[in-house]
């Protein structure tokens, strides 16, 4: 098991060493003529007005939350699908009202309109 | 099926000599089974696996880039490329070869760092799940205990890159694609991961040689059959929620170029528009190869009599499948709204998902330990109720709209409403 971990470290060294190849590559393969015009924020040939850098209306975030909360849930269920083989019958018992539950907070959020995207 | 399996056995035996005999090579000592080798041996061992890995993996995504343009071309009445080289086929080079030449362009405006980081990181999460990928029952480059856990928390780190690369471009369309991108990637990975939820459960385990192990004809562990035969809303679900994962037409939102350019990498030019395509394709085939894994039995052949043919090739033609299934949708079908694109996560994937997952528990229960057809009965009985279900509720759905619809907004009707108003007042 060691052994393969070290194998996945390894890998995302080399992963890593891809891009920074490339980019070192282009460096000396392509040109460099930069100028005012060609280094400014392109939109569509008009001329930028204000900052990209805003605040986001906290709709967005809503779907975050919801989704650390079916995150979570996940990781409570993965366990318990591996192990479910072993499991009494209780355990699909429990794990349906937990399921319940948060089909309850889903329709909950929806209600509440956090699942609409404006 | 007597006379195959000795066969599969020794084809078996080759691959398992092959890979023995790589990593005694670079690691000075032929290693027996469970025998520990030297720290250096793995290390080499590990560097050699990673390049080969990097390396089909490489020329497997400029052939991808290759087949998607050829078979699109196809399906939209055109011929794709055909010009350099025979029948096109060096045109991935022609192409490498100009993103390398083309100048690299970083915006005045941008963050530095987080315009470079972001182009840089979005490569790594997408080859790392490779590493868990089993081309064949002995060529699997690291067969971790919690493999399939391990390849969707890979994948979900993938957001942070595209977010860095939206934020650091200071573009609004730059802005707006990230903040699109990282919604639509978290909302899907919930179905994402529910869908095989169902698998996990009736494999009981989560490493990947596990898992194709217990459900082919090979071997004799439960249920014995390919998932999608068992799971066949789940793996509906499955490859929808990773269209929408991997950011691929109709979920393509992110980089809608007819409303916002192209998103996230807008101001990108040159290698680093390359490296996001390069992670594109790297995670169209990774993400095919674990639904082959998953649902389609990995390396194990149809039928047991099939057993003849090496794994790897049954792995391979399942990937492309998967592979070619991404480009056909791409080819078919029209892109989302963005906001029909969020509801579709959290308003129909999620619920189905949950029931498909409460349904797969009982029947596990109802069935452990029965025979293959007896087990595939039971759950297409229960996969075509629940579609029967899911037509009712949505035709429901819609006549009940419908109706809304007719009440409401009849000009007749609003015609008498409006003139009951008129004499009230």
């Amino acid at each position: 098991m060691g052994e393969n971990w070290a194998f996945v470290a390894i890998l995302t060294v080399i992963a890593l060493t891809i891009p920074i190849l490339g980019i070192l590559a282009a460096m000396v393969l392509a040109p460099k003529r930069p100028g005012t015009i060609k280094n400014s924020t392109y939109e569509c040939g008009l001329e930028t007005v204000g900052d990209a850098w805003v605040q986001f209306k906290v709709q967005y975030y809503l779907y975050a939350l919801i989704f650390v909360l079916f995150d979570v849930e996940t990781v409570f269920l993965y366990p318990w699908a591996v192990a479910y083989q072993s499991l009494p019958l209780l355990a699909l018992f429990e794990m349906i009202i937990f399921l319940l539950i948060l089909g309850i907070g889903l329709v909950y959020a929806w209600r509440k309109g956090a699942l609409e995207w404006i | 099926m007597l006379h195959a399996l000795p066969l599969a056995e020794s084809l078996a035996e080759t691959t398992t000599s092959l890979s023995g005999w790589l990593t005694g090579l670079f690691s000075g000592t032929a290693p027996e089974p469970g025998a520990s080798s030297s720290a250096a041996g793995i290390i080499v061992a590990s560097v050699l696996k990673a390049t080969v890995i990097v390396l089909i993996v490489q020329i497997g995504m400029l052939y991808a880039t290759w087949g998607e343009r050829k078979i699109i071309g196809r399906m939209q009445d055109r011929l794709g490329p055909n010009r350099v080289g025979l029948f096109g086929l060096a045109q991935p080079f022609a192409d490498m070869i100009k993103m390398l030449t083309k100048e690299d362009i970083t915006p005045t405006a941008a963050h530095k760092w987080v315009y470079n980081l972001g182009a840089i990181l979005v490569v790594p999460p997408a080859i790392i799940g490779f590493a868990v990928v089993a081309l064949d029952r002995n060529l699997i480059a690291a067969d971790l205990s919690i493999g399939a856990l391990f390849f969707f928390a890979i994948g979900s780190t993938a957001v942070m890159p595209i977010f860095m690369a939206g934020w650091g471009s200071r573009n609004k369309y730059a802005l707006l694609g990230a903040m699109r991108a990282v919604a639509q990637v978290v909302s899907y990975e919930i179905p994402q991961v529910l869908s095989i939820v169902g698998v996990l459960l009736l494999a009981g385990t989560l490493s990947m040689n596990g898992l194709i192990h217990s459900q082919g004809p090979i071997g004799d562990a439960f249920p014995g059959v390919w998932f999608i035969l068992l799971q066949p809303i789940g793996f509906v679900i499955f490859l929808l929620a990773t269209t929408a994962e991997i950011e691929r037409t109709p979920f393509d939102i992110p980089e809608a170029e007819s409303e916002i350019i192209a998103g996230y990498h807008t101001e990108y030019a040159g290698i680093k528009f390359g490296l996001f395509y390069l992670a594109l394709y790297f995670v169209t085939i990774s993400a095919s190869a674990v639904g082959a894994i998953l649902f389609l039995g990995g390396w194990q052949p149809p039928f047991a009599f099939l057993a003849g043919i090496p794994g790897w090739i049954w792995m391979t033609a399942k990937t492309l499948a998967l592979v070619f299934v991404f480009m056909w949708l791409r080819g078919t079908l029209p892109r989302l709204r963005v906001d029909q694109l969020m509801a579709f996560a959290w308003k129909v994937l999620v619920p189905i998902s949950l029931v498909n997952l409460m349904v797969t528990g009982l029947l596990a229960k109802l069935v452990a330990g029965r025979a293959p057809l007896m087990v595939f009965g039971a759950f297409t009985v229960a996969n075509v109720a629940m579609v029967a279900l899911l037509i009712w509720l949505v035709a429901g759905w819609r006549r009940f709209n419908a109706a809304r619809q007719i009440t409401f907004e009849r000009p007749a009707v609003q015609a008498v409403g409006a003139a009951l108003r008129r004499g009230a007042a």
